[in-house]
């Protein structure tokens, strides 16, 4: 047999080091365990898309999300999880099968509020686990979805409405209809390659009828078009075999968006929001015998807002006179729709609604800032605190330590917050610096002053934070400028080279050197100037939707180079890339020279290289015109020529809003794209989807922090998400994929002295960011997974003396392992109740330290240096004494234990002698009495660990003074050094005591074992006693 | 040499496997073949495994018993103090209050629940037909950097908090050697209900003819095993509640 496995050895590994070959590691193979970390913040929330709730059980509640994916609540919206991690997080709809709900989940993807901001989905999707697993279930180019109706009585028969493109035709949309569980789809509804499908709903009694309100709407990057004489209301009662149109009653002429709901408790009263021509008839409908007439009942603000965004009518259960619709604050109306009164106080914009399944008091509301819960029938609101689906624009990072991130955010204003606090990063460390929608936030090189704006830089505010004033700075045009022309999201930018230089961006590069006192237009305008798209009056379509969010033909981005003051980039929506190597005195238009991209293609970003002043990248997203294709190019030569750096692996429709490059490695490249984070190590040629912790959400900015090297990423969805030190990924190349295991090179750690306090109240149900370790990173590569044979990991001094010992990560890729800097806590005598201040392990003194792999029979060595805290109190000398009282209250704590050990196998022996043997009862009582005395005084012998606790005695005494020296980061005072005088003392006389007992009782009782052949205790020695392993 | 030993079987495993299509049943089949035959593993009474968790440089030793008819003990030495984490005789479920270092019983519904995982010995996937368990190949991922199986598990629905839930798992077999390096599970209750909760299995060791993960992490926590003991002889009394004890002492406020 042992002959057969040579063989196999032997024939198996030829092969495999004859061929060399490039070794290709992706994704999870190549990062491991190396793992993003979530910042939120959660306290302003996100987008919500669509609610649902579990048909019985009161307790189940899902949120479709704009941007955040599907999150799931198990305990009635107290608090939410995301189940939908690994796919497109971009939600229309969330829907439950009737039948078996527990399990069934269907989720349609692509958000259908339509603003300008939007992303996109990828298709259908369905669960059968809870949410556990997803399987695609078609739909690829549908973008987006905005209804799913299941057939009660057979979850075969599945309807879907497809809304579809947003800014191109398409025709995959309209009504689709399975009878197969998903297998297969047939359309049947479609009316135009520009109209979709909006709500498809199923009569709550007879599954046979159906209605649909097909919607015809476009979005460009300049404007917005709602309704058309394709955009109807229809019924079908067979089905969906045949579909009419119900409009008994509705004005002729175009129509827009339309929603519809039946009254779960009654399916004859139905009610439908109109987009109309004729103003006075715009709102709401109702029809009392099943669509075949209709009656206008109602056309307040309420009802009539921005139909594109708010089309959403909920029937209470019970009651078909309540019903509750979507807006700029959700209107209520308990009178059959006569008449409607506001929701209560909640985050603006409310995009869908759910009643309690038993309690109609209970309402949930989906909003731009998250879910809110009413418990009195929509009066009063809530906020659900844990669900962290910030949609940021833009982040900044600055270099305080622990570094703030600074960002804006879509509807919910400008902030900043920590990246690190004491207890993890809560609701209250982020400080709001900005109103309306938020956009770039800029922290002043220098100063404590924080740059921020509002949508068209209608406001840009100069934050003075330590005195708590702000200015608005915005460029206005003087005598004789044309009108300015800010993008919704207007670029700003400081400067590397003069720190109270300031630039904004409108149609002209506008430059201040005074913080934005006074601004000098530095070029001529950049944009192409397409008069077609400026006139933003008419947008809209059926309703005017002028809300500035389609200002085009402006500058988006600005780059001035890190290396050369006179050398800045600027990129605009309507595609031109410009750059002027004179500090804006002339501007080569160098868009001719780009490859690969379309005409008029939006510059998401330009990065001005730190490698060399001819080097720069940019990225370009295409998807207001339908392109979602991924654009990034790379030029050396200030833009002469391009060359494109995306590969095959990257999914097609992920377009780019950005790109980071690594200062140290030119190859290491970081892109965000829509559908999350891509990495590559060698320029481009390959590209990796990072997916560890970071789900598939847009990635709109990244920065990297340069003292960290931590990747920060401001996403529209999931708010701040953090790759922390990413200097591992400089140094991989192909030598080091072929070995075994490779450690990666780490600069010293600084053993962070911080001991201040937190308090956790709330965190029950708020999201907390997870912090930045601030142990030691051991950081390492292993070829394969290490899965047979024993694989440890241990921390020694210089010598090769154990430390302590480490949990070794085992996956394939990279590894990262912890160590705090501790060592191992003392062994503690043994006692009725524990003694807390034993469970301190000692801190190791700043030094270099070896960590040891051990795989099987092979050992891997690197060594790693930790350092004091630069902020520290304390001087070395001071430092060095702590270390020393340590060490010598850590070995006191042990020679008591050894002690009490001592003595319990003595009380051992004794109480067998008086059990067992009358002759040497009395002595032995002696001596057992005089050991337990003394026993009583060295440790606690009675009560509990709670409020029945004895006095402390010797070793709890002992312990709490070796924990307070030892976590202490200051000097050791002179109370701990009185208190060490006396506990010594304490502990001498006790150690007398000890002796004389031994000599006294012990020996009488030693005596008569001796003569009596009885076996004396055997005590371990102290050696093998306090030995660890 | 066990590791020599353990280093060929790895290899032959992978040599030997057909690398074709799998199903659910081939994959448990092999796993089971593999780390020591499905005899074997029927006739296994019961282990005591023995090993410690790092908790921040504290080595926390700990010794679990695993039986077949159901019964199991988790205790834990604190400063050279035995306590029985969890403990359960087939009836009775119970834990050691940490305050009072008296025993408690657990919950009604929790105990229910273990009791619907008595035939569980020694591994859920063994003929897990006749328990009435569902096992599903779902496809292949990437688990810890490496290729697997993923499997999902459907056993017997728990109760939590009073309404029936279902009781589904996921594992994570290698492709490579069959042997499970991941499971994840929707924690069901408490204040991280709603979350997985991942663990991973690493350091497979041979015990008299069995395989054995000698690394089990929880939660980033590993328990490092020293050593595990087949068919241990064991004191019935140690899994049952004990009896009130009748200490006399004081309290205070």
């Amino acid at each position: 047999m042992k002959k057969f496995i040579i063989a196999l050895l032997t024939f198996g590994l030829i092969p495999l080091s004859a061929v060399s070959q490039d070794i290709s590691l992706k994704g999870k193979e190549l990062f491991g365990d190396m793992k993003a970390r979530h910042i939120g913040p959660a306290l302003m929330s996100g987008r919500i898309n669509d609610m649902e709730s579990h048909p019985t059980n009161a307790r189940i509640l899902y949120a479709g999300t704009a941007g955040g994916g599907v999150w799931k609540s198990g305990d009635g919206g107290a608090t939410f999880n995301p189940i939908f991690d690994d796919h497109v997080q971009s939600i229309g709809v969330v829907k439950l099968d009737p039948n078996n709900p527990d399990e069934v989940i269907w989720v349609g993807t692509g958000e259908t509020w339509t603003r300008n901001s939007v992303t996109i989905g990828d298709g259908l999707y369905k669960s059968t686990d809870g949410g556990s697993n997803w399987k695609k279930m078609g739909f690829e180019n549908s973008e987006r979805i905005a209804s799913i109706a299941i057939n009660p009585n057979n979850s075969d028969e599945i309807y879907v409405g497809v809304l579809g493109a947003l800014w191109s035709d398409s025709d995959e949309r309209g009504v689709y209809k399975s009878v197969d569980g998903g297998k297969t789809w047939n359309k049947i509804l479609y009316v135009g390659p520009s109209t979709g499908a909006a709500d498809v709903i199923m009569d709550p009694e007879n599954p046979n009828v159906l209605y649909a309100s097909m919607w015809q709407f476009r979005r460009s990057g300049w404007g917005f078009s709602s309704g058309g004489e394709n955009s109807a209301l229809y019924k079908s009662t067979d089905s969906g075999k045949s579909w009419n149109k119900i409009h008994n009653g509705f004005p002729s002429g175009k129509l827009g968006r339309i929603a519809v709901a039946v009254a779960p408790s009654d399916n004859n009263i139905i009610y439908a929001v109109l987009e109309t021509e004729d103003k006075t008839k715009n709102g709401l409908w109702k029809s009392t015998n099943a669509g075949q007439s209709w009656e206008h009942l109602n056309s307040d603000f309420g009802l009539v807002v921005r139909p594109f965004y708010f089309s959403r009518i909920v029937v209470d259960p019970k009651n078909p006179d309540i019903l509750v619709k979507g807006g700029l604050s959700g209107s209520i109306s308990r009178d059959g729709g006569k008449t409607f009164k506001n929701l209560g106080q909640m985050h603006s914009d409310i995009h869908d609604l759910a009643f309690g399944i038993n309690n109609s008091d209970i309402i949930y509301s989906g909003t731009d800032g998250g879910v809110y819960r009413s418990w009195n029938g929509g009066t009063t609101f809530e906020i659900v605190e844990n669900l962290p689906l910030s949609q940021f624009y833009h982040i900044s990072v600055d270099d305080a330590e622990p570094y703030n991130v600074y960002g804006g955010l879509q509807d919910n204003g400008s902030w900043y917050g920590p990246s690190s606090s004491p207890g993890g990063v809560n609701a209250r460390d982020w400080n709001s610096v900005g109103y309306g929608d938020g956009f770039r936030v800029l922290k002043h090189p220098t100063k404590n002053i924080i740059y921020s704006e509002m949508q068209g830089a209608e406001n840009v505010w100069r934050y003075d934070v330590d005195k708590n004033r702000t200015k608005t700075i915005q460029p206005l045009p003087k005598k004789g400028d044309p009108e300015l022309r800010f993008n919704w999201n207007a670029p700003m930018a400081v400067s590397a080279h003069a720190p109270d230089r300031f630039y904004m961006g409108s149609q002209f590069l506008h430059k201040s050197e005074d913080m934005g006192d006074s601004w000098t237009i530095i070029s001529p305008d950049l944009t192409t100037n397409d008069k077609s798209k400026q006139d933003q009056s008419k947008s809209g379509g059926l309703s005017v939707d002028n809300s500035g969010a389609e200002n085009h033909t402006t500058i988006f981005t600005i780059a001035e180079s890190p290396l050369d003051e006179n050398i800045i980039w600027v990129g605009t929506d309507d595609g031109n890339v410009q750059v002027t190597t004179n500090g804006g005195t002339t501007w080569n238009n160098v868009t001719p020279n780009l490859v690969g991209i379309p005409q008029n293609t939006w510059v998401y970003h330009i990065e001005a290289s730190v490698h060399g002043k001819g080097i720069a990248y940019a990225v370009f997203d295409g998807h207001t015109t339908g392109d979602m294709k991924p654009y990034a190019l790379k030029t050396t030569d200030y833009g002469k020529t391009w060359k494109s750096i995306i590969s095959e692996d990257i999914d097609t429709r992920a377009f780019v809003r950005n790109i980071q490059e690594d200062y140290v490695n030119e190859d290491l490249l970081f892109l965000g794209t829509e559908f999350g984070l891509y990495v590559t190590i060698d320029g481009g040629e390959n590209w990796s989807h990072f997916t560890n912790n970071m789900p598939l959400v847009a990635v709109h900015f990244i920065d990297l922090q340069k003292k960290t090297n931590d990747i920060v990423m401001g996403t529209h969805g999931r708010g701040v998400i953090i790759i922390d030190d990413i200097s591992p990924l400089r140094e991989l190349n192909q030598e080091i994929l072929t070995k075994d295991v490779h450690f990666f090179k780490t600069e010293p750690f600084t053993m962070v002295e911080e001991s201040g306090f937190s308090g956790s109240f709330g965190a029950e149900t708020q999201f907390v960011g997870a912090n930045k370790s601030t142990s030691a990173r051991i950081v390492y590569y292993l070829k394969k997974r290490h899965t047979f044979g024993k694989m440890s990991m241990e921390v020694q001094d210089m010598e090769g003396n154990k430390v302590t010992s480490l949990d070794a990560g085992k996956s394939k890729g990279i590894n990262v392992v912890n160590w705090n800097f501790n060592t191992s806590n003392p062994k503690m005598a043994q006692a009725k109740t524990l003694s807390f201040g034993g469970f301190t392990s000692p801190r190791v003194p700043a030094g270099k330290y070896k960590i040891v792999l051990t795989k099987g029979k092979d050992t891997y060595e690197t060594v790693i240096e930790a350092k004091y805290d630069e902020s520290s109190i304390t001087t070395i000398a001071e430092r060095k004494e702590q270390e020393a009282l340590t060490q010598t209250l850590f070995d006191m704590v042990e020679d008591l234990a050894y002690m009490v050990y001592e003595i319990n196998e003595h009380q051992n022996t004794a109480k067998d002698v008086i059990e067992n043997h009358p002759k040497g009862k009395k002595a032995a009582e002696k001596y057992f009495n005089s050991l337990e005395a003394l026993r009583k005084d060295l440790v606690i012998t009675s009560g509990d660990n709670y409020v029945a606790s004895a006095e402390p005695e010797l070793r709890e005494k002992m312990g709490e003074l070796y924990s307070n020296v030892a976590t202490s980061y200051d000097r050791v005072s002179g109370a701990h050094k009185l208190n060490f005088e006396l506990i010594s003392e304490e502990f001498s006389k006790a150690k007398m005591r000890y002796e004389e007992i031994k000599n006294k009782e012990g020996k009488k009782l030693m005596s008569f074992l001796e003569k009596n052949d009885i076996a004396k205790p055997e005590v371990q020695s102290k050696e093998e006693f306090l030995k660890k392993d | 040499m066990k590791t020599l030993k353990t280093l060929f079987i790895a290899i032959l495993l992978v040599a030997v496997m057909p690398m074709s299509a799998q199903t659910a049943d081939e994959i448990i089949n092999n796993y089971f073949e593999n780390t020591g035959g499905m005899e074997a593993w029927g006739n296994l009474q019961g282990v005591r495994i023995s090993g410690s968790v790092n908790a921040q440089g504290m080595d926390i030793p700990v010794d679990i018993y695993q039986m077949k008819d159901g019964k199991q003990l988790v205790k834990i030495n604190l400063q050279g103090q035995e306590m029985t984490q969890v403990a359960f005789d087939g009836e009775t479920m119970w834990t050691t209050n940490f305050m009072t270092m008296q025993p408690e019983k657990s919950d009604a519904e929790t105990t229910e629940n273990m009791k619907k995982q008595m035939g569980d010995f020694p591994s859920p996937f063994y003929n897990y037909k006749e328990k009435g368990f569902k096992l599903e190949l779902l496809g292949k991922e990437t688990k810890e950097g490496a290729e697997t199986y993923k499997l999902k598990l459907t056993q017997k629905p728990l109760m939590v908090d009073g309404v029936e839930q279902p009781n589904i798992s996921f594992h994570y077999f290698d492709t490579e050697n069959f042997v499970p390096i991941a499971s994840e599970s929707e924690i069901p209750s408490g204040p991280m209900k709603g979350q997985m909760s991942m663990n991973t299995m690493s350091d497979y060791q041979e015990v008299d003819g069995l395989y054995f993960p000698f690394d089990m992490g929880m939660m980033g926590q590993s328990l490092v095993v020293k050593e595990i003991v087949l068919n241990p002889e064991i004191d019935p009394s140690m899994f049952v509640f004990p009896e009130a004890s009748t200490e006399g002492e004081g309290s205070k406020n």
